[in-house]
């Protein structure tokens, strides 16, 4: 605490970055993750193989990916930027494809006999239906990206990370800890508020 | 929309990934306006050839009719929207009201709001729901028999062509059953379309339907009204199915027996 109170502003621009990073990472990793969710929720090979290679980058030891995406990219926000948004995929679109999967078999037939199109049922019915499993997989992904982004400082991207890796550099607990801690604060903000999401998604969807 | 005339025409339906006929050939001719009972027992292709006219099923040869023009060169989409479809597990929309649910068909339509919203009071009150109490209740507020009735309302909204229900009171018990099934008559006349309806309880389809078709086997057994089948069975079979099951009369013959 005592570093806090003698760097305010050093702690509020690293978790304000460590907030950009994050959430720019889950956006772009939804992005992707919704399309490949949707594709997996049809079932067949293609979802069989896409799962399985995406459990696959889950399975990677996040330095190591990090250490790899170095290589290939130098140093910097990106490849943190990059590892977040490959590491969340596995969950998100898990997620996804549980949530569509999960529709009542009813809902999705009378959907059909009504004359939806295709894209009306899953916007009308599967997607709505499925959204409290899909915000839950956005909660954990948001909060283990969270620990994950802090790597970042490793790699020269802003973040918490900076203050934990400055820390260690320099022999001041006192940074590791205020890091660790905002990090963890941060990772339980994201984790309460879509908690709340959740639960909100879930009473309209009346789950 | 009016009602539409029906008709199957050597209809098959194959197992998926094989040459055996799961259906047929059916040949069938139904009027507007008529209401028609597929009756059977479990596995015999009613379920499936009711799926066959809103296309749920596709057909593996012969040819279905929708008013004399043949479905298959109808577009599924638009041809959907005016078949009503109601189901014993109803597949009422967990996500919304009662409300939205019976406007699905008029909002897909593109019925503007006003016509909406006049037409699904109607239809709550067709089914004998007050719209000011049920509108905004989602299915999970509803009792089994008020499912149905919303169910039955959301099939007919649009005011289909065609309605089809799949044994849409068998999960009800007897007494909701019951008043359902003197309700539905007059639902039907009163919206006027063409009915299709499965079941497996014979006397649920002697109560309702002006013809009753027997099924067994995937092909159908025979077709007549209620009392030509009740009086003159065609077959050994359909005279077992329709045999006057009176369990009070068991009950008084076997206690008179010394």
């Amino acid at each position: 605490m005592s570093y806090l109170a003698a760097h305010p502003l050093r702690v509020a621009l690293a978790l304000g970055a460590h907030v950009e990073l994050v959430l720019g990472a889950l956006a772009l990793a939804f992005a992707i993750a919704l399309p490949l969710g949707i594709r997996c929720a049809r079932g067949g090979r293609v979802a069989g193989l896409l799962l399985g290679a995406l459990g696959a980058v889950y399975t990677i030891p996040s330095l190591a990916l990090l250490a790899l995406l170095v290589a290939a990219l130098g140093l910097g926000t990106l490849p943190i930027f990059v590892a977040l948004v490959a590491y969340a995929q596995f969950v998100l679109v898990r997620n996804v494809a549980a949530g569509i999967g999960g529709v009542d078999a009813a809902e999705r037939e009378a959907a059909i006999a009504m004359g939806m199109t295709a894209r009306q049922v899953l916007a009308r019915v599967e997607l709505p239906l499925a959204l409290p499993v899909i915000v839950g997989g956005v909660r954990i992904a948001a909060v283990a990206m969270v620990a994950l982004a802090t790597l970042g400082g490793y790699v020269g991207a802003s973040g918490l990370g900076t203050l934990i890796f400055t820390g260690l550099a320099l022999h001041h607990p006192d940074e590791i800890i205020a890091g660790s801690i905002a990090a963890c604060a941060l990772a339980i903000a994201f984790d309460l508020a879509l908690r709340g999401v959740e639960r909100l998604v879930s009473y309209r969807s009346s789950r | 929309m009016s009602a539409a005339s029906l008709s199957f025409a050597g209809v098959r339906v194959r197992y998926p990934g094989t040459s055996r006929d799961a259906l047929g050939p059916i040949d069938l001719r139904i009027a507007p306006g008529e209401f028609v009972a597929l009756v059977g027992p479990s596995g015999c292709g009613k379920t499936t050839l009711l799926r066959t006219v809103n296309r749920l099923t596709s057909i593996d040869a012969g040819r279905i009719d929708l008013d004399g023009v043949d479905s298959a060169s109808l577009d599924p989409i638009a041809m959907r929207r005016s078949i009503g479809y109601a189901i014993q597990a109803t597949g009422l929309f967990s996500h919304m009201s009662v409300a939205r649910n019976v406007a699905i068909v008029p909002e897909l339509l593109g019925w503007d709001r006003a016509r909406i919203a006049a037409r699904v009071d109607a239809m709550l009150e067709l089914v004998r729901l007050d719209p000011v109490r049920y509108r905004d209740r989602r299915p999970r507020e509803l009792s089994g028999g008020e499912a149905q009735r919303v169910g039955v309302a959301r099939a007919l909204a649009a005011a289909p062509r065609v309605l089809l229900m799949d044994e849409p009171f068998g999960a009800l018990d007897a007494i909701v059953r019951r008043e359902l099934q003197r309700e539905l008559r007059r639902i039907v006349a009163e919206v006027g379309t063409t009915t299709l309806f499965v079941t497996h309880d014979v006397n649920e389809a002697l109560r309702l339907a002006d013809r009753i078709v027997v099924m067994r086997a995937g092909a159908i057994e025979q077709c007549a009204a209620p009392l030509e089948i009740v009086d003159h069975p065609a077959t050994p079979f359909v005279r077992e199915l329709f045999e006057a099951e009176d369990a009070i009369a068991e009950l008084r013959a076997a206690a008179r027996i010394p």
